[in-house]
């Protein structure tokens, strides 16, 4: 179980990799492996968004998707869990987040994966702060899944 | 009794300062830090408030030394 706040840009794809060789490795009781990445638009609410600043509360965010990564791995029996998320000024495309999680079965891994990405929406400390061609304004309200 | 507290993004931005420290009576709310600390900035529904880093509600107790935390509502993730 992994949480790591990171305020430069990162490769979910070659970190993935990464944890998967070092940390999972070729464990025979994992069938399952559900991964979830999540990156910047360059649009939102009608507008073209330039780039974004995420805010979060250090030490505070860190201890919350630990939270969630304990009762996620508990309550669906998972082999391991991963959270990245970036923080600081980002480009759009750039990756925002990485979820993954590693299970015996496919049921679990689909249904722990997109609970914690839920958890980690409503109620992780981040707050975006998006740059717009005429100024910046904060992001109050999420996107519906 | 002395409370540290923390504003964060839009909140932060209102309050024109990150953080203070405020003296408030032994059995003091949160509620009470907050009308202590925010002063000109008017309550509203969605503010959360966290209390040594937990969530907590405007009517939990502080104590001496506690950092108290207000934030709007969080909007992390992908979009």
């Amino acid at each position: 179980m992994t949480v790591l706040i990171s305020d430069h840009a990162f490769d979910p794809w070659s970190y993935l990799a990464e944890y998967q060789r070092e940390r999972v490795g070729q464990a025979a009781q994992t069938g399952a492996t559900a991964v979830f990445v999540g990156s910047m638009r360059d649009f939102n609410a009608g507008d073209t968004v330039s780039g974004m600043f995420l805010e979060h509360y250090p030490g505070m965010t860190e201890s919350y998707l630990e939270k969630i990564s304990q009762e996620a791995v508990q309550r669906w029996d998972l082999n391991d869990s991963l959270i990245v998320h970036r923080v600081g000024e980002l480009c759009p495309g750039e990756p925002i987040v990485l979820v993954a999680v590693w299970s015996a079965h496919r049921k679990a891994a689909f249904e722990a994966s997109r609970w914690l990405m839920e958890e980690l929406k409503s109620k992780a400390p981040l707050w975006k702060k998006e740059q717009l061609a005429e100024g910046s304004r904060w992001v109050e309200h999420n996107t519906p899944g | 009794m002395r409370v540290q507290v923390r504003f964060f993004a839009a909140l932060r931005e209102r309050a024109g300062i990150p953080a203070l420290e405020v003296s408030v009576p032994e059995g003091a709310t949160v509620a009470q830090v907050w009308s202590l600390a925010a002063k000109k900035i008017p309550i509203e529904d969605n503010i959360l408030a966290a209390i040594n880093m937990q969530y907590a509600g405007f009517d939990s107790l502080v104590h001496e030394g506690d950092e108290v935390a207000f934030f709007p509502p969080v909007t992390g993730g992908a979009q």
